[in-house]
């Protein structure tokens, strides 16, 4: 703590400014490694499928973009505060800078070029490789996968307070669990028959809110198989804490036993159901009472 | 700086009537019992006119009885405080005055008074109280998420204080800087003797008392359950306590509506003469850009909430999607107030602060230009973001990338704040006062507020966080960290100057250290929790997350403590202690602090005359802020307003 700063009597700021840049540009490049090389590989929500990936190097790239920006605010708080204090009861005034000047410049154009380098990278991963990084995108997706196989359809259904899933492409079979095949583009297609919810599988790095009369459509290709959690992420009433449920990540071959068996067991229910469509209109809403 | 004399109205003669008559008359008895006697008029009417409506048939409730129930209810209250009188006067052909509104004593606190001060301190008891009510909720909240089971709360229990929580908190802090202290300090801090519409000033404080009564007889009424955001269609089913939100909610966006056009109106046209808008203080520019969004986003709130009255009570169809409507329609106009709102609940905080920072670090305000550009900026976004809330809705997919664009764009602006914040503070001779603390740990919390901020704007990490505690977390940073420290930074600024009274400085440290502690430790593991994927507003969570979760509600009652220390504290220093305050306890060149405390019911004994900036310090030569006292000098000439 170096007492003998006397900021008044200084002739400039010079050497405050000086050794505050040594502090952040020290404590930044030790902060951007800890947070790529000893939090990434930890990073939610991880690398399940390429959506989740997509996600989780974006959160990376935020986490490390942001780390200096809070160091230097922090540092230059912290800085003013040990160096610039006034103690005892004497009411001496600063020295009186009224800002403007290139600094202002600075700031605004190093910020604005930060914000839209964000955003033209956020952009990009939108419309690159996964097409809309796992978000509901709507009827009609700008971005949609091209794979050798076309997408599997699979319908998600959301209604108070239960998911339910359905298979166009096996005679839409109805399910109560989700089950997708490792290594192939799915296009999940999320409705709901009531009131807003939201189907979130975070480790498949998927979130598409799910809207009464809407067919809106995620895209993901989980990398190997495996198992994620289902929860709802729209409030849709008393029972939205317990809307959850989990699904399945199988291998090719495990999926078509496991459709197939599906197909059998429901053939009953299959029948009753109404045609496949990508919305269905329930009877008008009540009140409760 | 002048110590002018000021001239003291000398008390009315006037006979002392016995107590009891005294509480005869015009004020908050008579509301209360016209306000009560209203409602089961109103429902009585509203049950006559439903007899044989199909669409009240087969519930247990008469959701055009209880409307009809509050518009009475406040109707009453209304006339009981005497709102009618004037304008009834006014057409028998009474002259106009506003004189009879501005009695001394304190029985002006329980009645209609026009007087701005007296207004500000009628907001600041009410908002306060209701804070530590939804506070409270919190606390009840947390308790129950100290397990992943629901344990305290059944279902409709918890949903209904998760609502209550964030919806009373959304309507109380929207005033909560504005209310209080731009209705005590604007008019005298630009010169002025009034606000320009005394009526409608007192109108908008008199709405929020019933806004949150009706608002906490929600749970009288069955509980809503759709949190603070109110998404139909799941309001279209909800139970009764749903009137209750929309009505109080539609209450308070009227309220915010005629502050922001009376605030606006008083600042553009009752400037002292030489009040020129760069000399204007950096708190009342705030007020100006969160009264704009007012003005223009809380009609949006009324329209919408009315819309969705009308779904539940004339079975329209605004929301339905089985009958024509849209649960889009519902979530964009709600967003398209939403997001301004939430400006509106961080401009008068970035206001607050920049007032505070120059008077501690004895410097004048760095880049004051900038700092308004940064405001007028943010205003101006903040209209063009309310997407941002509906990126995985699946509506407007392509527009994604315009939305995700405008939301990291706003973070420019408000990075002009930070800069304004450094560069006040550079160099200069800075006082450890508890409103400088208060200051300084809102640029710390919001600058991790606005960073999380960076993330959720962000579609691919958007799609990972939205919904979850991350979000959560996010505007708690920026809501509480921010607008809540700015509004303890302004109440340790301010009221001695409004009760004459200081604070006791050993119990206000204690309560910022707590708060500041406990804050963080309170919403940074909220960050990981989200991160993780604990979805919002849910009492049953994955077993793994509840060391987060019990720790998270440990602090949070700690937290709450200190806020029992804040309240301790003010009574103890304005009940007991009584320790009168100076004139300007922080040697401040704001103009407020320049007039005797307790200030006088005319503020002015004439219209001053501006003749500096309010944070010249250390500057040679600079004036003092304003000529009081002394005759208008030539090239005033402004009118008395």
């Amino acid at each position: 703590m170096t007492s003998n700063l006397a900021p008044a009597a200084a002739p400039s700021g010079e050497p405050h400014i000086r050794r505050l840049i040594v502090i952040w540009v020290v404590l930044s490049a030790i902060g951007v490694a800890l947070v790529v090389f000893a939090l990434g590989p930890h990073m939610p929500p991880w690398t399940f499928s390429d959506e989740a990936r997509d996600q989780r190097n974006i959160n990376i790239m935020l986490a490390a973009l942001a780390t200096p920006v809070l160091l230097a605010v922090w540092m230059a708080l912290v800085y003013s505060i040990v160096a610039f204090r006034q103690r005892g009861v004497a009411i001496v005034d600063g020295t009186p800078i009224h800002g403007g000047g290139r600094l202002e410049v600075a700031w605004i154009v190093v910020t604005t070029l930060i914000v839209v380098s964000l955003a033209v990278a956020g952009t990009a991963a939108l419309f690159g490789t996964t097409k809309g990084a796992g978000g509901g995108q709507g009827p009609d997706p700008l971005a949609v996968p091209h794979g050798s196989l076309p997408p599997l359809q699979v319908q998600v259904i959301g209604q108070q307070w239960a998911w339910t899933f359905r298979y166009p492409a096996f005679g839409g079979v109805e399910t109560t669990q989700i089950a997708i095949p490792a290594g192939r583009v799915i296009a999940l297609h999320v409705t709901s028959l009531d009131v807003n919810h939201s189907f979130w599988a975070i480790r498949l790095g998927v979130k598409a809110d799910a809207i009464p009369g809407s067919d809106n459509v995620a895209f993901v290709r989980p990398r190997r198989p495996g198992s994620f959690r289902i929860r709802c992420a729209e409030l849709c009433g008393l029972w939205h804490g317990h809307m959850f449920t989990t699904g399945l990540v199988l291998t090719p071959a495990a999926f078509s036993s496991w459709i197939r068996r599906q197909v059998v067991a429901n053939a009953a229910a299959t029948r009753t159901l109404p045609p496949y469509s990508t919305h269905y209109f329930p009877e008008p809403l009540r009140r409760a009472g | 700086m002048s110590d002018v004399a000021f001239e003291q109205h000398a008390p009315r003669p006037a006979a002392a009537p016995p107590w009891w008559r005294r509480l005869i008359g015009f004020n908050l008895l008579a509301a209360s019992a016209l306000g009560i006697g209203g409602w089961f008029l109103g429902h009585w009417v509203g049950t006559r006119i439903t007899i044989g409506m199909d669409s009240q048939l087969g519930t247990d409730q008469n959701d055009i009885a209880t409307f009809m129930g509050f518009l009475f209810a406040v109707s009453g209250w209304l006339i009981g405080l005497g709102f009618l009188n004037y304008p009834l006067g006014r057409m028998l052909g009474r002259p106009p005055s506003l004189r009879e509104k501005e009695e001394e004593g304190p029985g002006r606190y329980f009645r209609l008074c026009t007087d701005h001060k007296v207004v500000g301190m009628q907001y600041f008891v009410t908002i306060l109280l209701f804070f530590l009510i939804a506070g409270l909720n919190a606390m009840f909240i947390r308790a129950e998420l100290l397990t992943p089971k629901e344990k305290l709360w059944n279902a409709n229990q918890y949903l209904s204080l998760v609502g209550l929580h964030g919806t009373m908190m959304l309507m109380m802090m929207s005033a909560a800087i504005l209310g209080p202290f731009a209705n005590y300090f604007v008019p005298i801090m630009i010169g002025a003797r009034r606000m320009a519409f005394p009526r409608l000033e007192s109108l908008s404080f008199w709405l929020v008392p019933p806004a949150g009564l009706i608002l906490l007889s929600a749970v009288a009424l069955g509980g809503f359950p759709t949190g603070w955001t109110g998404y139909a269609p799941l309001a279209n089913t909800a139970r009764a306590g749903m009137d209750a939100y929309l009505f109080a909610f539609a209450l308070i966006g009227l309220s915010m509506t005629i502050v922001g056009a009376n605030m606006l109106a008083t600042v553009l046209t009752m400037r002292a003469p030489g009040m020129t808008w760069t000399r204007l203080p950096i708190f009342v520019w705030g007020v100006i850009c969160t009264s704009v969004l007012m003005v223009l986003a809380a009609p949006v709130l009324f329209a919408t909430l009315s819309m969705v009255a009308l779904d539940r009570t004339a079975d329209t169809s605004f929301f339905l999607a089985s009958a024509g409507g849209s649960p889009f329609l519902y979530t964009n106009l709600f967003w398209f107030f939403g997001h301004p709102e939430v400006y509106i609940l961080a401009l008068p905080g970035f206001g607050v602060v920049l007032e505070i920072l120059p008077v501690f670090s004895r410097k004048p305000l760095w880049g004051y230009r900038l700092a308004v550009a940064g405001m007028l900026g943010v205003t101006l976004l903040s209209f063009m973001v309310w997407q941002h809330h509906l990126f995985v809705s699946g509506m407007n997919a392509d527009l994604r990338p315009f939305y995700m664009l405008t939301t990291e764009l706003i973070s420019v602006p408000t990075g002009f704040i930070f800069l304004n914040g450094l560069g006040t503070l550079w160099r200069g001779r800075i006082r450890f006062t508890v409103p400088m603390l208060f200051a300084m740990a809102f640029f710390s919390n919001f600058l991790i507020g606005g960073l999380s901020g960076v993330f959720l704007s962000d579609v691919p990490s958007d799609v990972s966080t939205h919904g979850s505690y991350f979000v959560m977390a996010h505007f708690h940073y920026t809501i509480m960290g921010g607008l809540v420290f700015a509004l303890f930074a302004a109440t340790y600024y301010w009221l001695p100057k409004m009760t004459g009274l200081r604070f006791n400085e050993t119990l206000a440290k204690i309560h910022f250290w707590g708060m500041f502690v406990f804050f963080n430790f309170t919403f940074a593991p909220l960050f990981v929790a989200g991160m993780l994927g604990m979805p919002r507003r849910v009492s049953v969570y994955s077993s793994s997350l509840q060391g987060i979760n019990d720790f998270v509600s440990v602090s949070a009652f700690l937290l709450g403590l200190s806020m029992l220390v804040f309240l301790i504290n003010l009574v103890y220093s304005t009940v007991f202690a009584r320790v009168p305050a100076e004139a300007n306890p922080w040697h401040s060149r704001g103009l407020e602090f320049q007039l005797p405390t307790p200030i006088p019911v005319r503020n002015f004994e004439r219209t001053p005359v501006i003749e500096s900036g309010p944070y010249e310090y250390g500057v040679p030569g600079a004036p003092p802020v304003a000529a009081l006292g002394r005759p208008a000098v030539a090239g005033g000439g402004g009118s008395s307003p």
